[in-house]
């Protein structure tokens, strides 16, 4: 098969963090805020879901951000520029609502910006006004800076040593936005633990709050369940029915759980193995 | 060979097919098995009784000339018995294999009422497999191009066949494949040691070679519309054969835990993601001395519970909430099944599954009596109040049916499904709500197998021709 999906820029946006922009002129076609791609690096690679940051029609490609937390997107973060990849499948997942809803709220942590950053400018650009918190464990793990504030009407930045902004936890900061300014709805991506914090907090404040979940996934299609989450009391597959919920009804314990599945064999596979702040290891 | 009597033939005895030892063959994925020899196809062939009136033939959902091609074998013209098959069926190699011919074909045979009916699955898959190892093709007649285009959505046995057809017919024919591999359920559902993936492959090659155009990773719906194709991509029709692919769960407590896996996921690791090669990139879990369940009593159940003794597992269980009359599975699967050491236990459904710290631990189970016949006609499983118990497992594999995939009838709102999902489709000609726009398989029945699949796409591939033949006038 010819190489349809070339590498065509790479950039380092923090540690083991890459920017990648990518030919896959289908996708850029067609994907929308809050939807994803499986990426599979070689012919015998494993299949990756990946959140599509951006895209660019007319020049045929879609900006992936990969943080290496596995033998597989160890992977993507040693390809250059002209490499390619085996596949590029996507659109894959519901779109984001987009309306006016008022302010926003978009909450990420690491990683999550590169979700964070495509839902940010969709609902900027359907009137809302949007107040952005970024978090990470580091100055150096926080990314896309610039293109929020670009995007925001203000950005709040957190870091657990406080290296950068303010210090603390997301949920710190959006306790202050809550607080100070009516917030209509609230956007979260990041790790488990953040996303469920949040859901706690804005379930008290009665703010409605959509997340996105990253959960293990083999095929994206619907076809294998293992992407399956409990919303409500209900199982949905996130691959088809999300990947964002009602960030309320998500059962985020069993998320955490059933994300563990793999980590011996993860660790088997790595010499060593990185707590990462949002894990999109597919397994 | 002399000619023998209508007497002789019936006397006869069924040829058995050579298997491998179920010791050996447990311990790997090659197939279990290994198909006649030249003689013993002759021989088997040379038992058919040649009815007048090809009964068998009403048995098959795509209409081989069975007969025709059994007396070919009989004769020792294997190309020619392959050039008969062909005309009816692009999967041979493949339906030989995993067709329940008990139920069609050889269900139908003649020589069935008094003793055995003729092997006409394994002469198939003979008659297939003699052709690929002498790499002779069987010359498939193209019609001069028409000049149409038809877009078929999925690789599976439906969009095979519906493929075939139209290439035949002179049309140009793009597949579209979501996964990266082609063949639907037969590359990522049906196992190695029952269907190897090099035989698949060929399959799809000698399609290739008649000029169906593949590509993968396409999903249609999210991305590319059905609008698209038809407005956009310049297509003239579309065939829809997405299959039955989104896994039902039984909806009980404890489904979320680990261990606890869709038969799609544990065999899609397995077979399209290689997982049982210590270095393939993607997982399953590790099942050696891990005791395992599959629910469920079809074909896909017995694949499951056969893949999990080739991983290594402890002893694996089948539960099924009927009987053993009632079990939907090909008979020679659950043959093999148990010869390898699949236990079974039939009147069982679970209620629950237990785990310890996020991992399955055991299955809790009720027992089950059989009471009238539901829709299905079948003796409707009843609960026998209060009799539960658990079962010791790591590892339960859900093999209890797939529902329609909705990523392309949720993004297509003017396509006409039924409640359960299933497109609606006129039965005669595949067309859908949509002119233009034919489905079949799963897609439009909810599970069922290869050889109805394929026959569904026969019959589209006829009413897209049609279609397009009165589009031109």
């Amino acid at each position: 098969m010819e190489a349809r999906f070339t590498v065509r820029q790479v950039s380092s946006l923090g540690p083991d963090i890459h920017r990648i922009v990518i030919d896959a002129p289908r996708v850029a076609r067609h994907a929308r805020p809050g939807q994803f791609v499986i990426v599979r690096p070689t012919s015998d690679g494993e299949r990756i879901p990946l959140t599509v940051c951006e895209t660019d029609p007319a020049s045929g490609t879609i900006t992936l951000v990969v943080q290496g937390v596995g033998r597989s997107t160890d992977d993507l973060l040693s390809l250059g520029e002209h490499d390619h990849v085996a596949d590029v499948l996507g659109p894959l997942g519901l779109p984001t609502e987009v309306d006016r809803f008022g302010p926003c709220a978009i909450v990420a942590g690491g990683v999550g910006a590169a979700i964070a950053l495509p839902v940010a400018r969709a609902w900027k650009e359907a009137g809302n006004a949007i107040v952005g918190i970024l978090g990470a464990r580091s100055a150096s793990h926080l990314i896309l800076v610039d293109e929020l504030m670009a995007t925001c009407d203000e950005v709040h930045l957190m870091t657990e040593d406080g290296s950068t902004g303010g210090a603390g936890l997301v949920t710190d900061a959006l306790v202050t936005v809550l607080q100070e300014q009516s917030i209509a709805r609230v956007f979260v991506v990041g790790p488990i633990a953040m996303m469920r914090a949040v859901a706690d907090l804005t379930r008290s404040a009665g703010v409605p709050t959509v997340a996105s979940l990253n959960p293990l996934m083999v095929d994206g299609t619907g076809m294998c369940g293992g992407c399956r989450v409990t919303i409500g009391g209900q199982t949905r597959f996130a691959c088809v029915d999300g990947p964002e919920f009602d960030a309320h009804l998500v059962d985020f314990g069993a998320l955490a759980m059933r994300n563990t599945a793999y980590r011996t064999f993860e660790a088997c596979q790595r010499d060593l193995i990185k707590a990462a702040p949002h894990d999109e290891t597919a397994s | 060979m002399t000619e023998l009597s209508k007497r002789d033939r019936m006397r006869m005895e069924r040829t058995p097919v050579p298997l491998r030892d179920p010791v050996d063959r447990v311990k790997d994925f090659d197939e279990v098995s290994l198909g006649y020899a030249s003689g013993l196809a002759v021989l088997e062939a040379s038992r058919c009784l040649n009815c007048t009136r090809q009964v068998c033939v009403d048995g098959c959902p795509v209409g081989v000339r069975i007969g025709d091609f059994i007396q070919l074998v009989a004769d020792g013209d294997f190309p020619g018995a392959a050039a008969v098959i062909h005309e009816d069926n692009v999967l041979p190699s493949v339906c030989g294999r995993v067709c329940p011919q008990e139920v069609q074909c050889e269900g139908a045979c003649v020589l069935g009422k008094k003793g055995k009916p003729i092997a006409i699955g394994y002469l198939e898959r003979f008659v297939a497999d003699e052709e690929r190892r002498n790499a002779i093709s069987a010359s498939v007649v193209i019609a001069p191009p028409t000049g149409k285009r038809v877009a078929v959505i999925g690789s599976g046995p439906a969009g095979l066949s519906c493929a075939g057809d139209l290439v035949k017919l002179g049309h140009r024919v793009v597949v579209y494949e979501a996964l990266h591999e082609l063949g639907g359920v037969l590359a990522y559902g049906i196992p190695a040691f029952r269907l190897p993936k090099d035989i698949v492959r060929a399959e799809i090659g000698a399609l290739e070679r008649q000029g169906v155009e593949f590509e993968t990773d396409v999903l249609i719906g999210p991305g590319m519309t059905l609008r698209d194709l038809l407005a956009t991509e310049g297509f003239d029709a579309v065939f829809i054969g997405t299959g039955a692919g989104l896994p039902r769960f039984p909806g009980v407590p404890g489904e979320e835990l680990i261990g606890v896996y869709s038969a799609n996921e544990f065999l899609t690791r397995v077979n399209l993601m290689a997982a049982y090669d210590p270095d393939a990139r993607t997982p399953v879990y590790d099942l050696v001395g891990r005791p395992t369940v599959v629910i469920g009593g079809g074909n896909t159940a017995i694949d499951a519970a056969r893949t999990a003794l080739r991983l290594g597992a402890d002893r694996v269980t089948l539960l099924y909430r009927r009987s053993e009359t009632e079990l939907p599975a090909r008979h020679e699967e659950v043959e093999h099944a148990r010869e390898e050491g699949v236990h079974m236990r039939f009147l069982v459904s679970p209620i629950a599954f237990l785990g310890e710290e996020g991992w399955l631990r055991s299955v809790t189970v009720e027992r089950m009596m059989l009471g009238e016949p539901d829709a299905s006609g079948r003796a409707r499983p009843e609960p026998i109040p209060g009799a539960v118990e658990d079962i010791r497992a790591d590892v339960a594999i859900i093999a209890i049916g797939n529902a329609p995939n909705p990523v392309l009838t949720r993004a297509t709102p003017s396509l006409d499904t039924s409640g359960a999902g299933t497109i609606t489709v006129d039965l005669t000609t595949g067309e859908t709500s949509i002119p233009g726009v034919f489905a079949g398989g799963d897609i439009t029945t909810g599970g069922a197998t290869v050889i109805r699949a394929l026959g569904a796409g026969r019959r589209a591939a006829a009413g897209i021709d049609q279609w397009l033949a009165s589009q031109t006038s």
